[in-house]
Formats: C-alpha cells, sequence, structure tokens
C-alpha cells in the first residue's frame, strides 16, 4: 500500500526572525498551520515495515499518527499520541528527532525525513488550544503507595503510569518547582515553562501529589519514605548532578558560571528579568561558552538573548561531532553566534578585580576515533591565542549528585557515581527502589528518561502486585 | 507557605524571626542550614537554622540586613509568610562527644556558631566563647552563648562592652594563658575567620570555619557554591558549609562574594525607593 513519493523536502517551519528573536525569550518556532502539517503528513509514504516506530524510545505508532494528520483528524492523532507519549508538547520541541525517529524514516535515505516532531508538536499544541484532555482515565485505588524522587522527565512519567494504574504516587521535588530541566534548564525560547506548567497540572488533576522543597537525602532518606512515611516503592530520578569544570587555571574568576548555574538564573530565577527578579547574573559584552551540546547551544543563545555583543561556541571537536540537535546549531547560527571549532580553554586570565578578562584557548586537530567513536581531539603544541571575554561559562558535562548516594548505603552506583539499576525494569539491588533517567546513565534525553521511566513504572506495578522485582534481588 | 510566628529585632538591622517548618525540624542537627526564597520572582537565599522549636514545629533563622532579600524578610510582620523554606542542608557539624570547643563569633557569624555550641553541649561536651561585634549594639545572641558555654568572652573594636579588642585578642589571651581545646569553631565575616585561623595555625588547634559563598540550588546541582579547599574543589552546600579553617582559600571567597556587587546595589536602591514610596502611600512617614 506503499503511495508515491511527493514533495523532497521537509516542510519548513516557522520562525521569528533571526535579528528579533536574537534579543527577546519568545519562543523561536512558531509551530505548522493546519495546511502545513497536512502537507508535511502527506509525505508519508506509509512504509509497510513501519521502520520509524523502533527509533522512538517510548514506539508511538507514527505510521497510524501521521496517516490521521493527513486525513485532517487532528483529534484521532491526538489520541493515538498520547496513548504513548505522555509529553508530546514538549518531545515535539526537544527530541534529537535526527537521531531517532526521523533517523529511521524510509524517505530519509534518499530525501529529507518526514518531520514527525513538527508534527508532534502541531498536534500536542492544537489538541491544547481545543483543551483535550490526556487520555488520563484512573483505576480503582489499588490502595499502594509509591514515592518518586525528582520530577524531571522521568519522575513525572513513572508518576503518570503509576497514578493511571491505580496506585498513590507522591513526588519529592527538590527545587521550587517541578520539571526538572525542563524548568530550569531548557530556555523559554525554546521550550515556554507554560507547557511544561501545563503537563505537572495534568499530573496534579490524576491525583499525583507533588511536593516541593523536599530534598530526599536530607528532609528524608530513601530509608525514611519506607519506614517512617509507609512507601512500598521508591522510584529516584534525580537526574545528574555537580557540574564538571576542566582542571585549568581561572576557574574562581568572577564571571566563570557552570551552563547548570547560568541557565538556572536565567530560566528558572528569571535573572533574564532581574531587578525585576531578584537574581542578578553578570551580563558580558562578550561571552565564551565551552561545549558542543544542547546545553551548550542554550548557553551560547541566552547569552546573546541578555545582550551580548559577541556570544562565542568553543568547541574541541569539529561541527559533525556536536551532539546538539541540527535544528539548535542552525538556529545559533542564524542567530549570529560566533563558532570556534577545534579548539579548547587551556586558562582563564583575570584582571586585577578577579573578574575575567579573557579565555586563553589551543587548537586541536581530530585524531583516531575514541570509544565513544568519535574522532579524539589531539592539541596542536604552540598553537595557543587569547580571546576577550567578560563572561566563561562551561558545558562540558556532569557528575552524579552525591546526595542520595551518601545517605543510602545500600545503594550501589558505578565508578563514576551513577545508580546502578537494570535496563529493563530500573531495579536497583536494593529492595523496592528503582531508579532511571539522567542519574542511571548520565547526562542523556528527554525521551530516553521518560522510556526509562515508563519501564520503571511496569516493573513497580509488577513489583507491588507481587512483592518480586525483576532483574536484581 | 511558612508562617512567621514572631519577628524581634536583636541589633540594628538583625532580627530573629521564628518560621513554622515542621518538615525541616525532624531531621535537622547543628551545622545546617536552609534556602528561603520570601516572594514570587524572590532569590533563593541561605540561612542557618538558629534554633528549633520541636513543640510549635518552628526553626529560627538570625538575619542580618545587608541586601534587598535580607531587608525585605527582616520587615515581615509576625503573622506574615515565607514562600519556600528549604531543608536541613549542608552535613552537620561534626561533634567528637565530650570534647573541649571554644566557638568564636563574630557579628551574625554568632548566629551560626551558636547552635553548633548547643550541640557541643548536648553531647557532653565543654564550650568556651568569645562573642564579638564592632560595637555594643552588635553584639547578640550573648545570653544565649552564656547560657551554654562554661565561660563567655565579650569583645567589642571600640571597647565600649566587654573586653576592647577583637575576638582574635580574647583567643589569643586564652591560649596563652594555657588553655587547652580540641577545637576552634570561628564564624564571621572572612577577615575575621582568616585571622582566626592565622592565630590557630601557629599553635597547632584544629579550627573549623563555616563558608557563605553565594548560593542557588542548595543541592549540588549548579556549581556556584564552589570554594578551593586544599586544593580540591569543594562544593559547599553539599561538602560543607563547615571545613578545616587552616586548608580554605579565602582569598578566592571573598572575590566570588563580591561577584554581585554593582547589580545587588543597584538592587538596594530600587527596593528602597519602592519601599519609601510605600511607606508615603501608607503614611507612615
Ligand atoms: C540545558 C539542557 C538542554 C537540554 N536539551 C535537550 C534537548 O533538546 N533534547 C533532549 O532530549 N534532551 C535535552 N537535555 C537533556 C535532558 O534534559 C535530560 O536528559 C533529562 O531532563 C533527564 O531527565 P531526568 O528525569 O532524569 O532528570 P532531570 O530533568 O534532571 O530532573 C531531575 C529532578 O530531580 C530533582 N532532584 C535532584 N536531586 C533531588 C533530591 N535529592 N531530592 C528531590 N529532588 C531531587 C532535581 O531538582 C530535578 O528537578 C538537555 C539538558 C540540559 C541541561
Ligand atoms: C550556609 C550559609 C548560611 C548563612 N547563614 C546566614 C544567617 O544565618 N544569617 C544571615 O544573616 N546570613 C546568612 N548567610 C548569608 C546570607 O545568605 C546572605 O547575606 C544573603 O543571601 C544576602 O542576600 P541579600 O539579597 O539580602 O543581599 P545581596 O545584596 O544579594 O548581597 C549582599 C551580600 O551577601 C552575599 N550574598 C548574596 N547572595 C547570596 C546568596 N544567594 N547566598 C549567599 N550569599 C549571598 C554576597 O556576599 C553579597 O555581597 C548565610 C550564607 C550561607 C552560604
Ligand atoms: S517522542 Fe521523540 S522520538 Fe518519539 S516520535 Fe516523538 S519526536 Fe520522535
Ligand atoms: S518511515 Fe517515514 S515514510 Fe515510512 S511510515 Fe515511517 S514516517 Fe512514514
Ligand atoms: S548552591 Fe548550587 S551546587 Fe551548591
Amino acid at each position: 500500500m506503499a503511495k508515491k513519493i511527493g514533495q523532497k523536502t521537509k516542510t519548513p517551519m516557522p520562525c521569528r526572525d533571526a535579528v528579533e528573536r536574537s534579543h527577546s525569550f519568545d519562543e523561536v518556532a512558531q509551530g505548522y498551520t493546519a495546511e502545513m502539517a497536512i502537507a508535511e503528513a502527506n509525505r508519508c509514504i506509509d512504509c509497510k515495515n513501519r521502520p520509524c516506530i523502533a527509533g522512538c524510545p517510548v514506539e508511538i505508532d507514527i505510521p497510524t499518527f501521521v496517516a490521521q494528520v493527513g486525513a485532517g483528524d487532528f483529534e484521532g492523532a491526538y489520541r493515538t499520541l498520547s496513548s504513548k507519549n505522555l509529553l508530546p508538547a514538549i518531545c515535539g520541541r526537544v527530541c534529537p528527532q535526527e537521531d531517532q525517529c526521523e533517523a529511521e524514516c524510509t524517505l530519509g535515505v534518499k530525501f529529507d525525513a518526514v518531520g514527525i516532531g513538527r508534527l508532534e508538536r502541531f498536534i500536542a499544541d492544537w489538541a491544547a488550544e481545543q483543551g483535550l484532555e490526556p487520555v488520563a482515565e484512573v483505576a480503582e485505588p489499588t490502595g499502594h503507595k509509591v514515592a518518586v524522587i525528582g520530577s524531571g522527565p522521568a519522575g513525572l512519567t513513572v508518576a503518570a503510569d503509576l497514578a493511571r494504574l491505580g496506585h498513590q504516587v507522591t513526588v519529592f521535588e527538590a527545587l521550587h518547582k517541578a520539571g526538572g530541566v525542563l524548568i530550569y534548564g531548557i530556555p523559554e525560547f525554546r521550550l515556554p515553562k507554560s507547557i511544561v506548567a501545563r503537563e505537572v497540572h495534568a499530573l496534579e488533576r490524576m491525583g499525583v501529589e507533588i511536593k516541593t522543597n523536599h530534598v530526599i537525602g536530607r528532609t528524608f532518606t530513601v530509608d525514611e519514605l519506607f519506614s517512617e512515611l509507609g512507601y512500598e516503592a521508591v522510584f529516584i530520578g534525580t537526574g545528574a548532578g555537580l557540574p564538571h569544570f576542566p582542571k585549568i587555571p581561572g576557574l574562581n574568576l568572577i564571571g566563570v558560571y557552570s551552563a547548570n548555574e547560568y541557565l538556572t538564573r536565567s530560566n528558572l530565577m528569571k535573572g533574564y528579568r532581574f531587578p525585576e527578579s531578584d537574581t542578578p547574573m553578570i551580563r558580558g559584552r562578550r561571552v565564551a561558552v565551552i561545549g558542543g551540546g544542547n546545553t551548550a547551544m542554550d548557553a551560547v543563545r541566552t547569552a546573546k538573548r541578555l545582550g551580548a555583543e559577541d556570544a562565542i561556541l568553543i568547541y574541541r571537536r569539529s561541527r559533525v561531532e556536536m551532539p546538539a540537535r541540527a535544528e539548535e546549531v542552525e538556529h545559533a547560527e542564524e542567530e549570529g553566534i560566533e563558532f570556534i571549532l577545534l579548539a579548547a580553554p587551556t586558562a582563564i586570565l583575570g584582571d586585577d578585580r578577579s573578574r575575567v578578562r579573557a579565555i586563553r584557548c589551543e587548537r586541536m586537530e581530530l585524531g583516531p576515533p575514541d570509544a565513544s567513536g568519535r574522532r579524539s581531539p589531539v592539541p596542536i603544541p604552540g598553537s595557543e591565542f587569547d580571546i576577550e571575554v567578560e563572561v566563561v561559562v562551561f558545558a562540558v558535562g556532569q557528575g552524579a549528585n552525591p546526595l542520595i548516594r551518601d545517605t543510602t548505603p545500600d545503594l550501589h552506583v558505578n565508578k563514576w557515581g551513577y545508580v546502578k539499576a537494570d535496563p529493563q525494569t530500573g531495579a536497583t539491588e536494593k529492595r523496592g527502589v528503582f531508579a532511571g533517567g539522567d542519574i542511571v546513565t548520565g547526562g542523556a534525553t528527554v525521551i530516553s528518561a521518560m522510556g526509562a521511566g515508563r519501564r520503571a513504572a511496569r516493573a513497580i506495578d509488577k513489583y507491588l502486585s507481587t512483592q518480586s522485582p525483576d532483574g536484581f534481588a | 507557605m511558612h508562617r512567621i510566628l514572631s519577628n524581634e529585632v536583636l541589633a540594628p538591622d538583625v532580627h530573629r524571626l521564628w518560621v513554622e517548618a515542621p518538615h525541616v525540624i525532624r531531621k535537622r542537627r547543628p551545622g545546617q542550614f536552609v534556602i528561603v526564597r520570601a516572594s514570587e520572582d524572590g532569590e533563593r537565599i541561605p540561612l542557618t537554622i538558629a534554633d528549633v522549636d520541636p513543640a510549635r514545629g518552628a526553626i529560627a533563622l538570625v538575619i542580618q540586613g545587608v541586601g534587598k532579600t535580607t531587608m525585605f524578610i527582616n520587615e515581615l510582620p509576625a503573622g506574615g509568610s515565607l514562600l519556600d523554606v528549604v531543608g536541613p542542608l549542608g552535613r552537620p557539624t561534626r561533634i567528637e562527644p565530650g570534647s573541649r570547643v571554644c566557638c568564636v563569633g563574630g557579628g551574625i557569624g554568632t548566629a551560626v556558631v551558636y547552635p553548633i555550641a548547643c550541640g557541643v553541649k548536648s553531647l557532653g561536651g565543654r564550650v568556651v566563647s568569645i562573642v564579638g561585634g564592632r560595637t555594643r549594639d552588635l553584639v547578640i545572641l550573648e545570653a544565649e552563648m552564656r547560657h551554654v558555654s562554661e565561660q563567655c568572652i565579650v569583645t567589642t573594636d571600640d571597647g565600649s562592652y566587654g573586653m576592647k579588642g577583637l575576638v582574635t585578642d580574647a583567643l589569643v589571651e586564652l591560649l596563652d594563658k594555657g588553655e587547652v581545646f580540641d577545637e576552634v569553631v570561628a564564624v564571621g565575616p572572612l577577615p575575621m575567620m582568616r585571622a582566626v585561623c592565622d592565630v590557630t595555625r601557629s599553635r597547632n588547634v584544629p579550627t573549623i570555619v563555616s563558608l557563605n559563598p553565594v548560593m542557588v540550588d542548595g543541592t549540588g546541582m549548579c556549581g556556584g557554591c564552589r570554594v578551593q579547599v586544599g586544593g580540591e574543589q569543594k562544593f559547599v552546600c553539599v561538602d560543607g558549609p563547615e571545613f578545616d579553617g587552616h586548608q580554605v582559600d579565602f582569598d578566592g571567597l571573598a572575590a566570588r562574594l563580591r561577584a554581585y556587587r554593582e547589580q545587588e546595589a543597584a538592587a538596594l536602591v530600587q527596593f528602597r525607593r519602592d519601599h519609601d514610596l510605600e511607606c508615603e502611600a501608607m503614611g507612615t512617614v
């Protein structure tokens, strides 16, 4: 039943003007109109073997949903989508589609892949406008109580899935707002916070209790969640932790940030509205961001929006190795971000008031592929050069947060401090404790954290009814 | 929402607030702090838990008004509330049962050292305390400190009360008299903590200081609270706030505390202006 190939390129995404948007935190991508969505959906040739589904970590029935969009049945498309994906408005915006669903699309072999993410976003936004609720029937209460630690995508998914099955779920979140990286990390111009708030609200309507300002390991330990509060199972979804800094001189100069701090000040604390909001940030005229992932891209585009005349991205490999979503790299280029590739910092230089004055870098060349399969950068001797900047932001990854590990002696972690959990079930070696998302894998993606949450929810449900977890124990 | 049960003035610009926070007192131990947000769009600021009252489910915060947020909080009336109180955060003080400890508090630092002194006493230890202020009005919590100490020396820079001089002068006198301490705990302005460490280093007395870098989350996520201790990078919110004073890079910390000086000053000017207008409108000035 395969259809004939029509339009070969992806229907372009309408975006706000690059110059205008580089000074504003409003969302960049505007979303398809209904006509655009139908046209894009009709590019799908409805492959018999449906390869795209395997590319989606939560196995959305992509061909069915795309066909429904193509036929103008948006409501049907929404039902298909929301039966598998709790957060379609978010995934449609932030999934690295080119590495996931769209990477498997047959059309992509010769032409552009079907814009699956864009269609997903269109349908989710359309449904929100219509006031459609996600499929959220809640089963009869089972009387079982589950605690979820962390309200990022992993925690939110576990909570929703377990609530649907009738379990009583409490989410404990350390910060004053729920959403994890979706709230404090990814900026408004890429993911409006109202969308995250809407999804969190949907959870509350399902009866999930969200306790913000509760730091597990401090306010309660994991053991106390069982012994004092009577939870029968615990899910750890605390995300990645302390940011890495390279071992170079000058890290404590004023104006040196981790991307986590820089983005948290701007996003969660609304530092971009200082002094209307109370949290300050240093707004350099020239800002350098070190890294090549989504975090680096978000930080450097935030710098531009905070008024930097020069926002510079420094990455030690070449552009093809950049782990960031392709669309974000393109958007950054359009907004006038300067890329310095094949270079890495060796020192940060300060002035007599301990403020950043410049960053010293050396040039790199690509050697043979390393363990990750990417070609590893090798410094070129004698190639050092200085760039004058006032702010330096490091987005070079993060380690594991120590709070829960240090207060839960029988929880097993690997040599980097990440929690050891069965990839199929999330079960840890501690009875009744499951884990998933970045605290297990290290920094990954929103959808993979959700996938881990979904699998853990299934295993927790089984554990509650049989008290025997799959996997370890 | 956390109700403020009382707000009393201890010294010019220094208030003690009792605030309901039952989820915090359960596990709180000496040396720990909370992060407070007073209002929507407000900053998250760290404050030591100066005391607890289990009967009322409340914690005491002793706050020095140094900028917009602390001044705003100090003006909140009893019956008002704080939006968020997170904690207890940080590692508790490590207290050897039965040890003899010299607790040195300078200015607002006395509010941080007081719960530690209580902790030492409750574990069968003995406390000698030195409480300092620039002038008589700025000496806080003297009665409380006396209550938990076998000896309490008060110093003022200008000699308006107690011994004339700095807390280090009193400490040198004690040590020179042959007093022996298992440990000195010093909390106050950075120059004071550094001076105490200089006194104790040459005399080989182990010294603990409590650091106060700028924080954001307080959970080990942002890395903003980093300081160098013994050449290693430490994160004060999860590794501290107390460290071996002889190992701390005070210069680096001092520089980082100045990071937002200009923005803070601007925020304060605006806060004062808004505040004056408000008072005028309400006819209170
Ligand atoms: C700036 C940035 C941009 C990104 N962009 C993308 C993108 O475009 N696409 C993509 O797919 N992925 C992206 N990622 C990665 C993605 O956001 C993460 O992989 C994902 O959020 C991990 O989800 P999680 O649920 O494991 O943890 P998180 O989202 O990190 O959430 C963990 C939550 O747990 C809370 N917590 C931590 N410790 C405790 C404790 N002890 N007690 C209570 N609560 C605790 C935290 O406060 C946090 O709210 C980005 C990441 C960053 C930082
Ligand atoms: C672990 C810890 C415990 C503390 N305990 C107390 C206490 O019991 N009583 C008390 O009065 N103060 C305490 N402080 C200091 C207090 O947090 C700051 O005075 C307060 O944040 C200043 O905020 P502001 O808006 O009023 O002033 P601002 O105008 O913002 O700043 C004034 C000065 O305070 C410091 N500061 C600013 N923001 C922060 C921040 N987010 N975190 C830390 N310091 C900051 C800076 O040095 C700045 O120059 C503690 C700090 C830490 C880290
Ligand atoms: S959830 Fe992500 S991977 Fe799955 S179909 Fe949607 S955009 Fe693709
Ligand atoms: S692989 Fe691409 S073309 Fe084929 S069904 Fe999936 S989306 Fe349609
Ligand atoms: S305050 Fe953010 S890591 Fe300590």
